[in-house]
């Protein structure tokens, strides 16, 4: 069997460090290769390498068993590699033609010309089966139909290797079903595929080799049909992972939380992002609002802390009403908040580590005497929360917040609000962008909280998580809550169909 | 065994973003120095090295005289760079500095002319009616950008205008001294006293400005970092978004810290004035220590101590350009020199981001790297 490309004992070495250290990656004419790995174990390094944005420091990259040296990403495209960014790069109030063409304009003394490029765009769309409408403004078309623009980029600029990084990542149940549909049909058309992922799943239904790195090492490479999810992983992590995640039944008890009518407005335009949503979270329960990005839950959740103003609606905890309370006072009236954007939101990055765990608790007479800080405070706090927590750093309570990890990032936010003792926690993405070892320590950490009888409010993405961790399931579509589910009798499919607005029903 | 070395370096400063800073700091000086003696050399090569070396060591020249000078006019810089300082540690550009200091200056020389009925206290009423009325002038672009989302630097560069006009106007209609063509006297009383420090530096300007200076170096050295005030201004300077989700007032901070800053701009103003020999001028024109003061509080990190040792290396290096035109040298290459060195000093913002993106870079991939295993 031929190879389209042979990536061989790369290395790339940052000060001190090997983020690669010596890979090997051999891609198959007309495969889909998956390339397995947990966060910082040199995926986005290898795929740099290969599309010209590092160079390494030993090693041979052949094309067509041609050795070849690629400088930057403009040598890629002309070796016939290309690649969809997780984070889309498109031109929101372009259309998709105008998308597709950027770089590569046909002119005529200086004039656009679209006729040829049209031409071509539907010819590929067709072959390929890509459906798309080439006169849609990209800003109007849903993410997945965005991913088929950035797919006929690649396919308009010739690419014969075609690099996916985390492909799935921002698409519905149904939208992963059309993309592995269209992941296939470009193999059989004779594409190579290399796809950038950390969900076994996905790699069972459509890769057909694998490559397992882990910490910058080249592990094995695996052929997909002979190898369990379990096998999968272990070669990802290093050891055995626990899939399912434990937990004992939910006891709810009295109501925490009570959301009614509540509306937040737009603070751009005139219309409300959330419409008419109410709830209620019990003691002792998990809930979670599931959905597709962008449907309101963040939105819906500045709400609740006081981060957006509400047009409309009530807040109670424990039947005290906080629908005029300040941000700060909704938070000492017993809501503890895991931001979804933990650097936007969540830390001061420039602040050291103890500084960030008091960020919402400096003012208290612990922390703080007459105005002045109190040090000694402030450090065994610190000290117990990153011995509780586990929080790893370089310098300790010192360590910059923007120089530690993402999953210690996270890891500290979650100490510092489960600290507090709220009566709510409130919980938005809480292990985006983690690692699996990451994740199960968060995943621990919530269903504790919902033991010592907190009410937890999780909102969430990731479907996996969804259905592990939730007592209760809340959709959200289009700024109103969908339907409501028990996760031990809904499946995902049907959880997509409600969070794709193709079904609704009413929530009690 | 070199590269653990070099890598553990790399990561310390990498963590330590005053190391970096401290080091484009110095670069700016130094290249601001070296650009400076190019342009010496190409005017004036014969000249070039004494006068270059004057420039530095010119504040010594006449021992404690030249000293004293060097503090008399590094004070008022170091004021000005204090109050840019402290509102770039909330996020806010006060590029009114000038301003809020002209509004001070007019006061304090206000009462200063007028109110000598204060006998012993007349020079520290002066020195708070100018901080009062820089206070107010600062506050105003504090109010319009809290409430009004007026961007500050636009609110602050026109507000130093309105100053520059109505410190014209006020002087012709309350404080004109005709026959000069300038603002009355302050009355001796009102003058900034020299306590010991002319026994000190004998035959110097130098007045306990030089005190006042230190004290609130000090203060808001403190005040940012000690204090519960100081965490959230910093918070807020830092990261809006994070100081909302912690249910900081931004509003009222921003108010506060503009207010403060335009209050220390003020004092510079009373200090400049409140002097023997200096005098108000109805002249349309916006002083230059306020924007003098922008460069400082770059060049000092907007640390206060920082901003206080790079007023003073200011005041060297007027100093030293006094003493340039021993030498066949235009009094104004010391502008030159001190406008390089300024320009490299906002240049050094640059560097420093760049310098700092560089080793991030760099340590982050290792960061990344290690938390598979940091996790188990």
């Amino acid at each position: 069997m031929e190879y389209v490309i042979e990536m061989e004992n790369i290395t790339k070495e940052f000060p001190g460090i090997k983020a690669n250290d010596q890979v090997d990656l051999k891609l198959k004419k007309g495969e889909i290769h998956a390339l397995l790995g947990e966060n910082g174990a040199g995926k986005s390094t290898l795929m740099s390498v290969l599309f010209g944005l590092y160079t390494p420091d030993a090693g041979t990259i052949k094309v067509h068993g041609k050795k070849v040296t690629i400088r930057n990403p403009n040598d890629a495209n002309n070796l016939g590699i290309g690649m969809v960014h997780q984070h889309f790069k498109l031109v929101h109030n372009f259309t998709v033609t105008e998308n597709i063409i950027l770089g590569h304009e046909d002119t005529t003394k200086g004039f656009l010309r679209y006729d040829n490029a049209a031409a071509k765009i539907k010819n590929l769309s067709e072959r390929y089966k890509l459906k798309v409408d080439p006169s849609a403004i990209i800003e109007n078309i849903s993410v997945g139909q965005q991913q088929r623009v950035e797919i006929l980029k690649m396919l308009y600029r010739d690419a014969e290797i075609l690099i996916f990084d985390e492909p799935t990542a921002s698409l519905t149940p149904q939208e992963i079903e059309e993309l592995m549909k269209i992941l296939r049909n470009l193999a059989e058309e004779g594409k190579s595929i290399i796809l950038i992922t950390h969900k076994l799943t996905e790699i069972q239904q459509v890769a057909d080799r694998c490559t397992i790195l882990r910490k910058g090492k080249y592990i094995d490479t695996v052929e997909v049909s002979r190898t369990s999810n379990e096998e999968l992983a272990e070669k990802m992590v290093g050891r055995k992972v626990v899939f399912d995640i434990e937990k004992a039944p939910a006891q709810p008890g009295e109501t925490v939380l009570t959301v009614e009518d509540l509306c937040v407005r737009s603070q751009h335009s005139n219309t409300d992002l959330v419409r008419n949503v109410s709830f209620k979270v019990k003691r002792g329960e998990i809930l979670c609002v599931a959905g597709i990005e962008g449907n309101g839950q963040s939105e819906l959740i500045y709400g609740l802390v006081g981060l957006a103003p509400l047009s409309k609606g009530r807040i109670l905890i424990h039947g005290n009403d906080l629908t005029q309370a300040s941000t700060r006072d909704r938070s000492l009236s017993g809501i503890s908040h895991i931001p979804e954007d933990r650097q936007r939101h969540g830390l001061v990055l420039d602040f050291s580590l103890e500084y960030n765990l008091i960020l919402n608790s400096y003012f208290d007479t612990t922390y703080q005497r007459r105005g002045f800080l109190n040090f000694s405070a402030i450090r065994t706090h610190a000290e117990s929360l990153i011995e509780q927590y586990d929080i790893r750093s370089s310098h300790g309570p010192l360590s910059l917040a923007r120089s530690m990890s993402g999953g210690n990032q996270q890891k500290a936010i979650l100490g510092r609000e489960i600290d507090r003792g709220s009566e709510l926690l409130v919980a938005v993405q809480p292990t985006r962008g983690l690692d699996v070892g990451a994740i199960e320590f968060i995943h621990k950490q919530i269903i504790a909280e919902r033991d010592r009888g907190k009410a937890v409010l999780l909102v969430s993405l990731e479907l996996d998580e969804v259905m592990g961790l939730s007592d209760r399931i809340l959709v959200m579509y289009g700024g109103e809550l969908v339907g409501e589910f028990d996760p031990e009798t809904v499946t995902e499919n049907e959880l997509g169909l409600y969070m794709s607005g193709a079904r609704k029903r009413g929530v009690a | 065994m070199r590269r653990r070395i070099v890598q553990g370096a790399l990561e310390r400063v990498a963590n330590r973003p005053a190391s970096i800073s401290a080091f484009s700091s110095i670069l700016a000086i130094v290249s601001g120095l070296v650009v400076g003696f190019v342009i010496m050399l190409i005017v004036n090569p014969g000249d070039a090295v004494p006068g270059f070396l004057t420039i530095l060591f010119g504040w010594l020249s006449e021992g404690s005289r030249s000293a004293g000078d060097m503090l008399y006019f590094g004070v008022p810089i170091v004021l000005t760079g204090l109050s840019v300082a402290f509102a770039f540690r909330t996020g806010l550009f006060n590029i009114g500095a000038t301003g809020q200091l002209t509004m001070g200056a007019f006061t304090a020389v206000y009462i200063g002319v007028n109110w000598g009925f204060l006998g012993a206290f007349h020079w520290i009423v002066a020195v708070l009616g100018g901080m009062i009325a820089g206070a107010v002038w600062g506050s105003i672009a504090g109010l319009l950008k809290a409430f009004r989302n007026v961007h500050e630097v636009v609110s602050s560069i026109m507000l130093n205008y309105i100053a520059m006009y109505m410190n014209t106007m006020l002087i012709i209609q309350l404080i004109y001294n005709r026959q000069y063509a300038r603002a009355r006297s302050p009355l001796p009383s009102a003058h900034i006293p020299t306590w010991f420090l002319r026994d000190i530096f004998p035959g110097s300007s130098v007045n306990i400005g030089i005190f006042i200076a230190i004290g609130l170096t000090i203060l808001l050295h403190i005040i940012l970092n000690r204090t519960v005030f100081g965490y959230e201004l910093k918070s807020v300077g830092f990261n809006r978004d994070a100081a909302k989700y912690a249910g900081m007032n931004a509003k009222r901070n921003i108010v506060l810290s503009m207010t403060i800053s335009g209050a220390l701009a003020g004092i510079a103003g009373a200090i400049m004035f409140l002097v023997a020999g200096r005098h108000l001028e109805p002249v349309n024109q916006l002083m230059q220590e306020g924007f003098t003061g922008i460069a400082i509080a770059l060049l000092g990190l907007s640390a206060p101590i920082g901003v206080f040792l790079a007023g003073i290396f200011y005041g060297a290096l007027e100093q030293g350009g006094y003493y340039l035109q021993l030498y066949d040298f235009m009094p104004e290459i010391i502008d030159i020199i001190i406008a390089v060195i300024i320009y490299f000093s906002a240049f050094s913002l640059f560097i420093q981001t760049y310098v700092a993106g560089y080793l991030r870079r760099k340590v982050g991939a290792e960061v990344e790297l290690q938390q598979g295993t940091e996790l188990k």
